[in-house]
């Protein structure tokens, strides 16, 4: 039986983890390689590495980085931050990422979906949206989340799916960062909209919101960053929990 | 022993390469037949699109090659659905090694299947040491039904072939380079056939 995914994410600057994690036991905190290995070991099921500094100037960096994630996991990986060309991602996948993830400049250029999965296969093609819900809509928003537009986030997704993505990671901008749970009634609705997994981003807090993503947002994956950092929740109870409420898991033994 | 992978543009072959060498074993990525065809193990990778990846194969007359090798060869992902006689993608010819139809996983289902699965298999040849119901990486939307060569099978939308075998063609859906341990298991056991 297929499982759910657990994905922790980590934001990524000049090649070092931003945001700090609180491991007792890693020699250097700010090194993706080590704390991917770490996370690796506990059982994650995917990780993403998202560039927050993706400049040109920087896309050197994050090439060498990949390539040294990808001598040290035997784990897939998803690399997104500043794609907005085939060019930018064929360095990274050539690099050992297994996956893309575009987010701006997909609503800027839909066409990149389509060159993209064209050129590498919509496997490798996540589309990354953050939106926020203004009077019962949702509406998809750029940079980071700074800029609104007037897409409506079930067209957008549908639209991403037609044009070739694989796979689409929601952020909910409305609970992101509260640790209230995640966007469950709206990640339902995605999931009855489009025929491509879905992963949930946005207000992990507790092992019970991972269980609600699953069970009530019928989720595929659900990502998180700061609660597995600063070790809030370990991935080994979470899955444990996640076991014991009948959701399909991989535990390692 | 030298072990060669498959070049024709395939996707992610970077992976591959590390978990072979977490083996010890430098794979040479190559085109060239006279290497291919005296390797003591080949791999055949895939990823992306069938119709596509089928004609780099022909452009680089690989499609007349591979069908001819004797020593051990391991297709991943694509590359066991390349092996078999052909696949609903782009509705193209495979090389007719593994007498199957490739076919797309209904709408019943999501499409691609992402993620880890379950594997049900019989602890033998490539599954050596391996313990049944084990966890492997796939991403795919298009699926090797139950066939005689069938060695191990996943369920989605109903039971499919994650791995054949016929004589010394070896096929695997998932990819074991990105499968944890038993995926390295795995392709340690084939280096040692």
């Amino acid at each position: 039986m297929l499982t759910k995914r657990i994905i922790p994410c980590l934001d990524i600057k000049d090649g070092r983890t931003v945001k700090g994690v609180n491991f007792v036991d890693l020699r250097d905190a700010g090194d993706p390689v080590e704390l991917a290995t770490r996370y690796t070991l506990e059982g994650a099921d995917e990780l993403v590495f998202l560039d927050i500094s993706a400049t040109e100037q920087k896309r050197k960096t994050l090439a060498d980085l990949v390539l040294r994630v990808a001598a040290a996991l035997d784990i897939p990986f998803t690399v997104g931050g500043g794609i907005s060309s085939v060019e930018d991602a064929k360095i990274l996948l050539q690099n050992g990422a297994d996956k893309v993830s575009i987010n701006s400049a997909a609503v800027r250029r839909p066409e990149l979906i389509n060159e993209l999965a064209d050129a590498f296969g919509s496997q490798c093609v996540v589309v990354a949206i953050d939106a926020k819900e203004i009077e019962g809509q949702w509406f998809v928003h750029l940079v980071g989340g700074k800029v609104p537009t007037p897409i409506d986030l079930m067209d957008w997704a549908r639209e991403a799916e037609i044009r070739g993505a694989g796979e689409i990671l929601f952020t909910s901008m409305d609970h992101d960062g509260t640790k209230n749970g995640f966007a469950n009634a709206t990640l339902l609705e995605l999931t009855q909209t489009v025929n491509i997994p879905i992963i949930a981003s946005g207000g992990a807090g507790n092992t019970k919101h991972f269980v609600d993503a699953f069970k009530r947002g019928k989720a595929d994956a659900a990502l998180a960053a700061s609660v597995f950092h600063f070790c809030e929740i370990s991935i080994p109870q979470l899955k444990e929990t996640l076991k014991k409420e009948n959701i399909a898991i991989r535990i390692i033994k | 022993m030298k072990t060669v992978i498959v070049d024709y543009d395939a996707g992610n072959i970077k992976s591959l390469q590390f978990s072979l060498e977490r083996l010890g074993v430098h794979a040479q990525l190559t085109t060239d037949a006279e290497l291919i065809s005296k390797a003591d193990k080949v791999i055949f990778p895939g990823q992306g699109e069938a119709s596509s990846a089928m004609k780099k194969l022909k452009s680089t007359g690989l499609d007349l090659l591979i069908p001819k090798l004797k020593q051990p060869v391991l297709g991943i992902c694509v590359g066991m659905q390349l092996l078999c006689d052909k696949t609903e993608e782009g509705d193209t010819k495979g090389l007719g090694i593994i007498p199957a139809h490739v076919r797309r996983f209904p709408n019943t289902v999501k499409v691609p299947q992402m993620g880890w699965n379950t594997v049900s298999h019989q602890g033998e040849n490539l599954f050596k040491g391996i313990e049944n119901e084990c966890y492997m990486y796939l991403v795919h939307s298009y699926f090797v039904p139950i066939i005689s060569t069938t060695t191990a099978r996943s369920d989605y939308a109903g039971l499919y072939s994650v791995a054949v075998q016929k004589n010394n063609f070896y096929g695997v859906q998932f990819h074991p380079e990105k499968s944890s341990k038993d995926g390295l298991r795995l392709l340690e056991n084939f280096l040692k056939i």
